[in-house]
C-alpha cells in the first residue's frame, strides 16, 4: 500500500526547479563583505531591505506598541488569548486604510471584506481552494512568480494555463493571448475558473497599463470567470506613473455594485512594501460575501500572530508615518533601480523598462550561444558558479523566450550591488560577445540605446493615451 | 457593457465545493452556546447574570508568569530599545526551516514538558499555523482524498474541519464508552480497522489526542505500546496530538509516544506528533503549531507545506529566548501543573456537592461531566440537547454537549475550568448547585426515576470515597480560595 500521500511523492511543490537550486548554492557559500568577500551574492531574493531604519525609528518613538501596551497598560493577556479568525478589527481597519493610501485614496476598502492570511502564499492558496475544484484551471500571464506553481496548484489540485506574453510588445497582455490561453485550456479538457495576475508584475517590474486592466475586466466579464489581482508590490511603484489597481478600473467602469465586482479579488501582503516577510502578514480582499466567509474559516490554518497584528495596527494607523514611509520607500527604490540599470548598461546589458518592484527583468539574449533554453541554463550556471551571482533564469518563471533573467536590487547594500555589477561586467567582457563590445563599443552602445529608446516608445504608445476600444 | 458576447459556461463563476459545503462544521447547532455567550457575556461586576463561558479550552492560569518574564526580558522583543538591533534580520527572516534557536528551544521545551524522559531533535521540528494547521498538514502528507483515518470518539469537535475539510480525508470513529471509562483499547481499534477495511475503505492511519480532549485522561504506557505495535503490524500511520502534554496535574506521568518509538517492534517511519503552545502555555494568539515526525520524507514535505502557515518571526524570536530560559520553564511547568490541579480540585468538589460526577481525569483544561441522571429521557440525544439548551438559557453556562464530540452515549458534557478566575468559577458552581437542587425537587415527584437516581448517586459516592484523591482535594480547595484573581475572559468572537 502506498504509504505517503501523492503530495509527498510528486514534486508538485516545485522545489526541484532552478529557482530554488540557485538558493541552495547561495546557502553553501553566502557573500559577506568581511568574512566571505568572494562568496555568492544573492540577487534572486525579492526582498525590500531599504527602509528598515524608518520602521526602527518609529519603534523607538512608540514604546507602547513595541512592548505590547495600550495607553501604558499591558495588554499581553488579551493578545496571548486572541485567536479570533476574524482578525483584530483595529488591524484590518489599518490595513484597509493603508491599501487605500497606496492607491491615492481613489478607492475604498471595507475592513469587513478583508480576510487575513499567513502571507500572500497562504492567501493565494486559500483563494484557489475557494474558487477551483481539483483539475480546474487559472490563466496566468508568463513570465510569472515561480512560487505560484506551488501556491496555486500543489495541495489544491488546480492547474495553471499560461497566457503567453512576449518581448515584442514589452511582455504586455494582449487579447489574442488571453483567448489563446482560454482555448488551450479547453483543448486540455480543463475548466477555466479565472485569471490571476500580479500587478505590479513579478518578475517584470512593470505595472499593468490601464489598457491591460480594461482588457482583463472585459475578458472575465464575457467569460463569467474570476480575476485575482495579486497587488503585493503595489507600494513599490517608483515610476512617474501612479499605480492603477484593478479596483480603480472597476470604479471607473462603474461596475462597483455588479456581479463582475464580486468576481474580482485582490491579494495583498506586507512582505514587499514594508519589507516584513518574516511577520507573515497576507490578506484577501473580496466583494463576494461567500468567499469572505469561506476564506475566513480557512484562515484558521494560518492566522496572523496576535502580537504581530497589534504591532502593525499601531504602525499602519500612524498616518504621518505611512505617508512618509511610502514616499521614502519609492524614492530609495527608484534610486537603487537606476543604479542597477546603469551598471548593467555599462556592461552592455539592457533591461525591460520598469516602474515598480524590487527587481529588473534583464535581457541577456545576446549572451546566449544559441536561442535555446539549454543555452539559457548554461549561461545561468556560469553566472551562478563562476560569477557567483544568484539570479533567476526566465525559464523558472515560465518565460517563453530564452535569455531573460530576473535580478533583484533591494535586498543588499549599495556596495554589494556595485560589486555584483563589477563582477558581471568582468564576466561579460571575457565572453565573445563582450570582446565584440569592447572592439566596437561605440557602435554597440549606440544600437543598444536605440533599442532601449524604441522599447520605451513602444510601451508609451500602448499606454493610457490610447483610447479604449469598446 | 461591451460588444463582447457572454460566453463560457455559467459554471465559471461559481465557487468550489469546499467553499460552499458545510464540511467546516461551523453551521452546526453547537454554536448556539457561543452565540448566547456573545450576546450576553458574564462579567463579575458589569454583567453578573450573563452567560459564563465554559466551552473554551483556554489556559489562563499562568499568563501572569509569562507577562512577568516578558517585562523582565525586553531583549526578547525585536521592538524594544533593547532588542531593536535585531529587528531587520528577524523581520526579514522567512526561511521555512524556522530560526535555529527557535527550533532548539521548542525541542528543549517539549522534552521538559515530558519530564525529561525523552529528547526531541530540532531538525525534525516543523512549524505550522497552530495545531489546527499542523493536523491539516499531516493529513495532506499522509493521505489522499477518500483515504480514512481512525479517530477514537469522543474527539475534539474541530477535527471534522481540520482533518477533512480541504484534504478530502474521511474520519472513521473508534467508539469508546463509559463502560470502561472511555479508555481506548487496542481491541476497539482493531475492530474499527477491520470494519473499515471490510467496507473497502483505505485506512491510512490512527489519530488521537493524548492527553485526551474532551476526556482529560492519559493513555497508559502498555496500551500506547500495543497501539504502536498494532499500527506497525498493519503498516498504517499513528498521529498523536500531544497539545495537552504539560497540562497533567495529578496521578501518573504523561507517556509521550516519543517514549515508545525506540521499541524494536516499532516502525518509526509511521509515528508523528502534533504539538502546540496554545494549551500548555496558554498562548493561542501566537499561533505556534509544530509537526514532529520520525519519517524524513514527511518532515521534508511538511516543511515545504509550512510556507502556508509559518510562525511569525517576531514570535519565534521571543519564544526562542523564553523557552531557553531553564529556570523560567522549570518554574512555569511546576506552577502550571499546581494551579491546574487546584482548579480541577475545586471544581470537581463543587460538582460533587451537587451530586454531579465527572470522569476521573488527571490532565487537560476541562472535565467530562456526567449528567446522564438529569436527562429527561435516558439515553436520548434529544434529551441531551434539551438539557444543554436549559444549561445555556437557564443556568447561563456555555458548556459543550457530548454529541458535539461524536460521543455515542447521551448525557456527557465537557466543561472548561481554566479559562476564568476563581470568582467566576465560584459563581458557576453556585448556579450549578442551585439548578440541581431545583431539579431534584421536581424529580422527587417522579417516583419511578427517583430511586434509580439515588441508587446511582450512592454507588458513585462509594466509589468517590474510595478514591485516594478526596483528602487532597479538600486541602486543594482551601488553597484554591487564596489564588490571585484574574479578569473574566472577553469573547473571542468579533463584536461589531
Amino acid at each position: 500500500m502506498k504509504q505517503l500521500s501523492t503530495k509527498v511523492t510528486s514534486n508538485g511543490h516545485g522545489q526541484d526547479s532552478s529557482y530554488f537550486l540557485g538558493w541552495e548554492e547561495y546557502e553553501k557559500n553566502p557573500y559577506d563583505e568581511i568574512k566571505n568577500p568572494n562568496g555568492m551574492i544573492q540577487m534572486g531574493l525579492a526582498e525590500n531591505q531599504l527602509c528598515f531604519d524608518l520602521i526602527e525609528s518609529w519603534l523607538a518613538k512608540n514604546p507602547d506598541a513595541a512592548s505590547l501596551k495600550r495607553n501604558g497598560q499591558s495588554i499581553f493577556k488579551e493578545l496571548a488569548l486572541f485567536q479570533d479568525y476574524h482578525g483584530m478589527p483595529e488591524f484590518k481597519k489599518a490595513m484597509a486604510e493603508f491599501m487605500e493610501e497606496i492607491r491615492g485614496n481613489r478607492v475604498t476598502f471595507n475592513p469587513k471584506k478583508i480576510v487575513l492570511a499567513a502571507g500572500s502564499t497562504s492567501a493565494n492558496e486559500t483563494l484557489m481552494f475557494c474558487l477551483a475544484e481539483p483539475g480546474d484551471a487559472f490563466l496566468l500571464p508568463t513570465p510569472y512568480y515561480p512560487g505560484f506553481d506551488r501556491d496555486l496548484k500543489w495541495r489544491t489540485g488546480a492547474e495553471i494555463v499560461p497566457i503567453h506574453c512576449s518581448s515584442s510588445n514589452g511582455f504586455q497582455i494582449t487579447e489574442s493571448a488571453l483567448q489563446q490561453a482560454y482555448q488551450q485550456a479547453h483543448k486540455l479538457g480543463l475548466k477555466v475558473k479565472g485569471v490571476l495576475v500580479t500587478n505590479p508584475s513579478n518578475p517584470l517590474g512593470t505595472a499593468l497599463t490601464r489598457r491591460e486592466l480594461n482588457l482583463l475586466v472585459d475578458f472575465i466579464t464575457s467569460k463569467n470567470i474570476h480575476l485575482i489581482s495579486d497587488e503585493i508590490y503595489s507600494g513599490t511603484m517608483f515610476g512617474f506613473e501612479q499605480f492603477i489597481s484593478v479596483m480603480d478600473v472597476l470604479k471607473d467602469k462603474k461596475l462597483e455594485n455588479t456581479d463582475v465586482t464580486k468576481r474580482v479579488h485582490v491579494v495583498y501582503s506586507l512582505s514587499k512594501d514594508l519589507g516584513l516577510p518574516g511577520f507573515r502578514v497576507g490578506a484577501i480582499y473580496s466583494n463576494d460575501d461567500m468567499i469572505v466567509s469561506a476564506a475566513t474559516k480557512m484562515s484558521s490554518f494560518g492566522l496572523v500572530s496576535s502580537q504581530t497584528q497589534y504591532l502593525l495596527s499601531a504602525l499602519l494607523s500612524d498616518k504621518k508615518f505611512t505617508s512618509q514611509y511610502l514616499e521614502e520607500n519609492q524614492k530609495r527604490l527608484k534610486s537603487r533601480q537606476k543604479r542597477l540599470v546603469s551598471g548593467l548598461e555599462s556592461a552592455g546589458i539592457t533591461c525591460l523598462r520598469s516602474n515598480a518592484g524590487l527587481f529588473c527583468w534583464v535581457d541577456m539574449r545576446h549572451l546566449l550561444d544559441t536561442n535555446t533554453f539549454e543555452a539559457e541554463l548554461d549561461l545561468w550556471k556560469k553566472i551562478v558558479y563562476n560569477v557567483k551571482l544568484n539570479i533567476s533564469p526566465g525559464s523558472s518563471c515560465h518565460c517563453t523566450e530564452p535569455g531573460w533573467f530576473r535580478v533583484c536590487f533591494a535586498n543588499m547594500s549599495e556596495d554589494t550591488l556595485d560589486l555584483a555589477l563589477k563582477r558581471l561586467k568582468t564576466f561579460v567582457e571575457s565572453t565573445d560577445c563582450g570582446r565584440m563590445i569592447s572592439r566596437s563599443s561605440h557602435e554597440r552602445l549606440k544600437s543598444l540605446r536605440k533599442k532601449t529608446v524604441s522599447n520605451w516608445v513602444f510601451r508609451v504608445s500602448w499606454s493610457d493615451r490610447v483610447p479604449d476600444e469598446r | 457593457m461591451g460588444s463582447l458576447k457572454k460566453s463560457g459556461g455559467v459554471n465559471g463563476a461559481i465557487l468550489s465545493r469546499i467553499a460552499t459545503n458545510d464540511q467546516h462544521g461551523e453551521n452546526s447547532e453547537y454554536f448556539h452556546g457561543w452565540k448566547s455567550y456573545d450576546k450576553d457575556p458574564f462579567h463579575l461586576s458589569r454583567n453578573p447574570h450573563g452567560v459564563i463561558q465554559m466551552g473554551l479550552a483556554e489556559n489562563q492560569l499562568c499568563l501572569d508568569l509569562i507577562k512577568e518574564w516578558i517585562k523582565e526580558n525586553p531583549k526578547a522583543s525585536v521592538c524594544t530599545p533593547e532588542g531593536v538591533h535585531q529587528f531587520s534580520d528577524i523581520a526579514n527572516f522567512q526561511d521555512y526551516h524556522g530560526l535555529k534557536e527557535f527550533r532548539q528551544a521548542i525541542a528543549h521545551f517539549m522534552g521538559k514538558a515530558r519530564g525529561g524522559r525523552v529528547t526531541f531533535d530540532p531538525e525534525r521540528i516543523v512549524m505550522s499555523g497552530g495545531a489546527t494547521g499542523a493536523n491539516e498538514t499531516i493529513m495532506f502528507c499522509l493521505a489522499d482524498p477518500g483515504d480514512v483515518f481512525l479517530v477514537p470518539s469522543p474527539y475534539y469537535a474541530a477535527f471534522d474541519r481540520d482533518l477533512r475539510w480541504r484534504t478530502g480525508v474521511e474520519i472513521v470513529p473508534v467508539h469508546c464508552s463509559s463502560s470502561n471509562n472511555f479508555k481506548l483499547t487496542v481491541e476497539a481499534v482493531e475492530w474499527a480497522y477491520k470494519k473499515a477495511v471490510e467496507s473497502n475503505k483505505n485506512v491510512k492511519g490512527l489519530l488521537f489526542t493524548n492527553p485526551s480532549n474532551p476526556l482529560g485522561t492519559i493513555l497508559d504506557k502498555d496500551t500506547l505500546k500495543n497501539l504502536v505495535r498494532f499500527v506497525t503490524k498493519k503498516n498504517i500511520h499513528l498521529v498523536v496530538d500531544e497539545i495537552y502534554a504539560a497540562t497533567v496535574f495529578a496521578g501518573e506521568n504523561f507517556v509521550s509516544v516519543a517514549e515508545v518509538v525506540k521499541d524494536s517492534e516499532v516502525n518509526a517511519d509511521l509515528i508523528h506528533i502534533v504539538y502546540s503552545l496554545s494549551k500548555d502555555m496558554g498562548l493561542p494568539g501566537f499561533r505556534v503549531g509544530i509537526v514532529y515526525s520520525y519519517n524524513d520524507s514527511v518532515v521534508s514535505c511538511a516543511r515545504k507545506m509550512s510556507s502556508f502557515g509559518l510562525v511569525s518571526s517576531q514570535t519565534q524570536f521571543m519564544l526562542a529566548s523564553m523557552l531557553s530560559d531553564d529556570s523560567f520553564v522549570d518554574n512555569f511547568l511546576m506552577e502550571s501543573s499546581k494551579r491546574l490541579g487546584i482548579r480541577h480540585g475545586v471544581f470537581t468538589l463543587g460538582l460533587k456537592k451537587a451530586g454531579i460526577n465527572c470522569l476521573i481525569s488527571t490532565a487537560g483544561l476541562f472535565v467530562w461531566m456526567d449528567l446522564r441522571h438529569l436527562l429527561r429521557v435516558r439515553n436520548s440525544f434529544e434529551s441531551e440537547i434539551e438539557l444543554w439548551h436549559i444549561i445555556i438559557d437557564k443556568v447561563k453556562l456555555n458548556v459543550s454537549p457530548g454529541s458535539s464530540f461524536q460521543c455515542t452515549e447521551p448525557g456527557w458534557f465537557r466543561v472548561c475550568f481554566a479559562n476564568m478566575d476563581d470568582d467566576t468559577l465560584h459563581v458557576a458552581l453556585l448556579r450549578i448547585q442551585d439548578f440541581v437542587s431545583k431539579n431534584s425537587n421536581k424529580t422527587a415527584e417522579k417516583a419511578s426515576d427517583n430511586d434509580q437516581v439515588i441508587q446511582n448517586n450512592n454507588a458513585k459516592k462509594q466509589k468517590w470515597k474510595q478514591s485516594n484523591l478526596r483528602l487532597s482535594f479538600r486541602r486543594l480547595y482551601e488553597d484554591g480560595l487564596s489564588s490571585p484573581g484574574i479578569m473574566s475572559p472577553h469573547s473571542p468572537l468579533l463584536r461589531t
